[in-house]
């Protein structure tokens, strides 16, 4: 089934008339854990954060200000700058845990090689593109994941961390100064932490079309670990 | 796809592993406003605690060259309910109370006799917009000494004319690079911008940067930390 140094998934079989359903068990409790704290971490991050930003919403000078954007205050959580940040403060610490908790998990269980974006995946990814936008031939699959999708998880982890990383900066530039000094100081910091924001929610967008084309069975893994008939299940 | 087998075995087993997700539910906490609110202040704490914790007494703020400061007149304004609280700077006074050696009521020219510090650091307003600024004063550290402060105090609490109060950690009122400001670029305070004397304390967020001081108390409790703290803003919020 899957390339040598992939991480086997464990299989089940059950007759069911004539045939045999084979299911596979992609997910392991703590990613499907993880995933779904971090789904709500994250929409309150994202939702506390643009309300943080409506109270300066420029990357310019005070004086004088000139707004880049309004945001919707449908799309915000807290309700002011104040009852925001005790949001981002309180959810910052959960969405780092989970973090902590999520690479700790896939590092020690060396299951971090089911999504893990490699050098080998990387002939790969051009015929995955060419398929979905231009409905090319879909590439045979041999894993769980194919290189565009393991791309697109470990970018987000890694924009998961960058956000975190540029978010202490802008908590305590003057302690951090070295960091902050990396991202161009406070200043800067605050651009990046605003486009890491974007990359996520683009990354959450295409994550959700493809598990809305995807379908039901797609979807379902992710609440039980189990998927029936995988398409790399021979 | 048949059904009929499928179904006995495998859907006790998702039953199964969707229950191992139960633990979740525990963040709805957050969706009850009793429980909320309690939860959402013990994260703040929680932000102020691991804050103070990495706080380094001698770490200093980073410092800018004369060419990278904001211009005065490009040096936002923010006041509690005035701009200007219309102090007499003539019979201008710091009242200094609590536990210290010698209380009483102190003037600008002996705060002045103490040596004084000229640094360009940043400001940042918890709005998230930040200007380099020129401020000299009196070293904190250097009037305590002067007023003879119980060196264990905790807190340092500060009283406006403006009616606006704050108070600051003793850790960071002694940082090297905190001041009891009365010259901003190298002219004494304007009255916008807190005249004669008020905070500079550059590893702290803006709205501990209080304006217009009329009273200085050394103390280990704070029953209020500070007007916007008071309304729900982080009561440590180090830099």
């Amino acid at each position: 089934m899957a390339a040598s140094d992939s991480t086997p998934v464990p299989i089940a079989t059950v007759e069911a008339g004539e045939t045999y359903l084979r299911t596979a068990y992609e997910h392991p409790w703590a990613v499907r854990f993880c995933h779904w704290l971090n789904t709500v971490s994250l929409l309150v991050m994202a939702a506390s954060g643009l309300q943080i930003f409506r109270a300066f919403p420029s990357f310019g000078p005070k004086i004088p200000q000139r707004d880049l954007l309004n945001v919707p205050r449908s799309l915000t959580l807290g309700g002011w700058l104040g009852g925001a940040l005790q949001w981002h403060m309180t959810f910052a610490w959960i969405y780092v845990a989970t973090g902590v908790f999520y690479i700790a998990y896939q590092v020690l269980s060396r299951n971090y090689r089911q999504p893990l974006f490699v050098r080998k995946d990387l002939a790969g990814v051009w015929p995955m593109i060419r398929h979905y936008f231009f409905l090319g031939r879909k590439p045979a699959q041999t894993e769980v994941y194919n290189p565009l999708q393991k791309m697109a998880y470990t970018s987000a982890v890694l924009l998961g961390l960058l956000s975190v990383l540029t978010g202490i900066v802008l908590y305590n530039p003057v302690q951090f100064s070295l960091l902050a000094a990396l991202m161009g100081g406070f200043h800067w910091a605050r651009v990046w932490h605003f486009c890491i924001l974007c990359a996520l929610l683009l990354f959450v967008l295409g994550h959700l079309i493809m598990v809305i084309l995807h379908g039901w069975n797609n979807f379902t893994s992710m609440l039980t670990g189990w998927k029936r008939n995988p398409d790399y299940l021979p | 796809m048949p059904g009929s087998l499928e179904s006995a075995k495998s859907r006790s087993l998702n039953r199964r592993e969707l229950l191992k997700l139960s633990p979740l539910l525990v963040v709805g906490a957050f969706a009850i406003p009793r429980v909320r609110d309690p939860l959402l202040t013990a994260g703040v704490s929680f932000t102020d605690w691991a804050s103070a914790k990495w706080f380094r007494r001698n770490h200093l703020a980073p410092t800018f060259a004369d060419s990278e400061l904001t211009p005065l007149d490009k040096f936002y304004v923010n006041t509690y309910d005035v701009d200007d609280p219309d102090v007499d700077l003539e019979k201008w006074t710091l009242m200094v109370s609590g536990d210290v050696k010698r209380p009483g009521q102190y003037t600008l020219a002996q705060i002045q006799s103490l040596p004084k510090l000229t640094q360009n650091t940043r400001h940042i307003c918890v709005e998230g917009w930040d200007v380099i600024g020129r401020f000299g004063g009196a070293r904190i550290f250097d009037f305590l000494q002067y007023v003879g402060a119980k060196p264990d105090a905790k807190f340092l609490h500060v009283e406006c004319a403006d009616d606006y109060y704050e108070s600051l950690d003793m850790a960071s009122a002694l940082h090297p690079q905190s001041l009891l400001c009365y010259e901003m670029y190298d002219q004494p305070l304007t009255r916008v911008h807190g005249a004669p004397l008020r905070l500079r304390v550059p590893t702290k967020i803006g709205y501990k940067q209080a304006k217009y001081l009329t009273s200085l108390r050394v103390t280990d409790v704070v029953p209020k930390p500070g007007y916007w703290e008071d309304q729900g803003y982080p009561a440590y919020y180090g830099l």
